[in-house]
């Protein structure tokens, strides 16, 4: 008998969460992580307010991107050596349910780490970053950056070199959505009117869209035997 | 050992069929053309001189490397879908020869950009997305060599391979919704800050034409053609050793 897809799907996601609630592993040190990078970012460009407006998206996203590098690996790897992947492989369930377990779980913690971001970038750089539509670009980047993420995660965990493999891997294939986001959220916070920027937006739910058809797809090559 | 199948088997290496023999040939005639008719057949350009001839190599180039990114996404569908080899040695063959002419690209570009936008590199919206589809590619051929299992290898390439695909259709497309960008189109009108523009005239044209064959379509894959049967030799070569090995 095959469980239900969605049913397989919220069950990993639970399990995810539950095991980050109580060891808070993930969340303790990409916090961490992204208070040092904005911080480091904040002494070492020492500028104007028109020189932060544009270089604080720029900050938060690369913060964003490398913290994600960080929990990525955590999740996988964590799968592997408590050979706890092996056991849902095992398990009668659709292999693309898994992908959006695993996805959705890497999706929360990082929007969590992004959410943290804005309140401390707001407060170093003296320079409002939560409004709906910096929310908006939040969730449609770190939705791109996680689904590819999630993918190549699974892909690099099986190699040698993993961590190293999975920033090589990973940060060319994001890219474009961090340039998207980067764009849009530097015209968002310095107050341009919306027809200059509402492209922004759209192209990043594109590749949202194009980015998660293809890896919901291979995720099942990825991870057989 | 376990049972491999028997279409895992690479095939013992033959000599070059006739018409890879024929293809090779009529590519080296085709590159001579080419030459001909960049450097000597079309016309000079009134503004840019005799620079701009190298444009004749280097947007042919791109398409070349497009075609070659191109078959390593069939590669890889067909390898996921038939899991047979030979599907994968096209894929390798394709961001071998592809990533080639992706930097015959960047440096013909870059030449190219010296006396006309008086800088070698500039960060702009096209420049950066052909960087990024460089590296995609170098990821790729990273990604590979670092995976021991062959089937595994295989399988995590052509996945790879299809995703990478993504940054060449941004490079392709990137001019059109980028308004910014001060590199030039061919094919329709040119941004209004693009720099280094010319008409096409009737001699840039023909000569473009044959520039796209032959580097866009003939060089690249008469190379991979080649590239496909060294894959196929060095399959070869490991699953003798594996024999004698095991024996």
């Amino acid at each position: 008998m095959k469980t239900g897809f969605w049913q397989v799907t919220f069950a990993i996601l639970r399990k995810d969460m539950l095991a980050e609630i109580r060891s808070r592993e993930l969340l303790s040190v990409m916090g961490l992580f992204a208070l040092l990078s904005v911080l480091i970012f904040s002494f070492a460009l020492e500028m104007d307010r028109e020189a932060r407006e544009t270089a604080i998206s720029g900050v938060i996203w690369v913060t964003v991107a490398f913290a994600s590098i960080i929990g990525l690996n955590r999740s996988m790897s964590s799968e592997r050596e408590q050979g706890s992947f092996d056991a849902l492989l095992l398990a009668p369930v659709d292999r693309s349910a898994l992908f959006l377990g695993k996805f959705l779980g890497n999706f929360v913690v990082v929007l969590l780490v992004g959410l943290i971001l804005l309140p401390l970038g707001t407060l170093l750089y003296n320079i409002t970053l939560i409004t709906p539509w910096v929310l908006v670009i939040l969730v449609l980047g770190i939705f791109g950056i996680s689904t590819t993420g999630t993918l190549l995660a699974a892909m690099t965990a099986q190699t040698r070199a993993r961590d190293a493999l999975l920033s090589i891997a990973m940060l060319p294939i994001v890219l474009p959505v961090l340039l998207a986001s980067v764009r849009a959220t530097t015209s968002i916070i310095s107050g341009d009117p919306t027809d200059l920027w509402i492209s922004w937006p759209q192209i990043l739910l594109v590749m949202d869209v194009i980015y998660m058809v293809l890896c919901f797809f291979t995720f099942g090559f990825i991870i057989e035997e | 050992m376990a049972q491999a199948k028997p279409k895992d088997f690479a095939q013992a290496p033959t000599p070059a069929p006739n018409l890879l023999r024929i293809l090779t040939l009529v590519t080296v005639i085709g590159v001579v053309i080419a030459l001909v008719f960049a450097l000597n057949i079309a016309g000079t350009d009134i503004e840019q001189g005799e620079v701009q001839r190298i444009f004749y190599v280097h947007m042919p180039a791109f398409f070349g490397a497009f075609l070659a990114f191109g078959a390593t996404v069939l590669g890889g569908i067909m390898y996921l879908w038939k899991r047979d080899p030979k599907w994968d040695r096209l894929a390798v063959a394709g961001v071998e020869v592809g990533f080639a002419f992706a930097m015959i690209n960047l440096i013909t570009g870059s030449i190219w950009a010296r006396p006309i936008w008086n800088t070698w590199w500039t960060w702009d919206p096209r420049l950066t997305s052909e960087a990024i589809m460089v590296l995609t590619y170098a990821a790729y051929m990273m990604l590979r060599a670092g995976i021991d299992n062959m089937d595994t290898r295989r399988r995590f390439a052509s996945v790879y391979g299809i995703l990478a695909f993504a940054t060449v259709l941004l490079t392709l497309f990137i001019i059109r919704f980028r308004e910014d960008t001060i590199h030039p189109t061919v094919v329709g009108n040119s941004p209004q800050n693009a720099q280094g523009t010319f008409a096409a005239s009737d001699g840039v044209v023909t000569a473009l034409m044959v520039g796209l064959v032959i580097w866009g379509l003939l060089v690249p894959v008469t190379l991979m053609w080649y590239r496909i049967r060294l894959e196929n030799m060095l399959d070869w070569v490991n699953r003798k050793k594996m024999e004698v090995l095991s024996a």
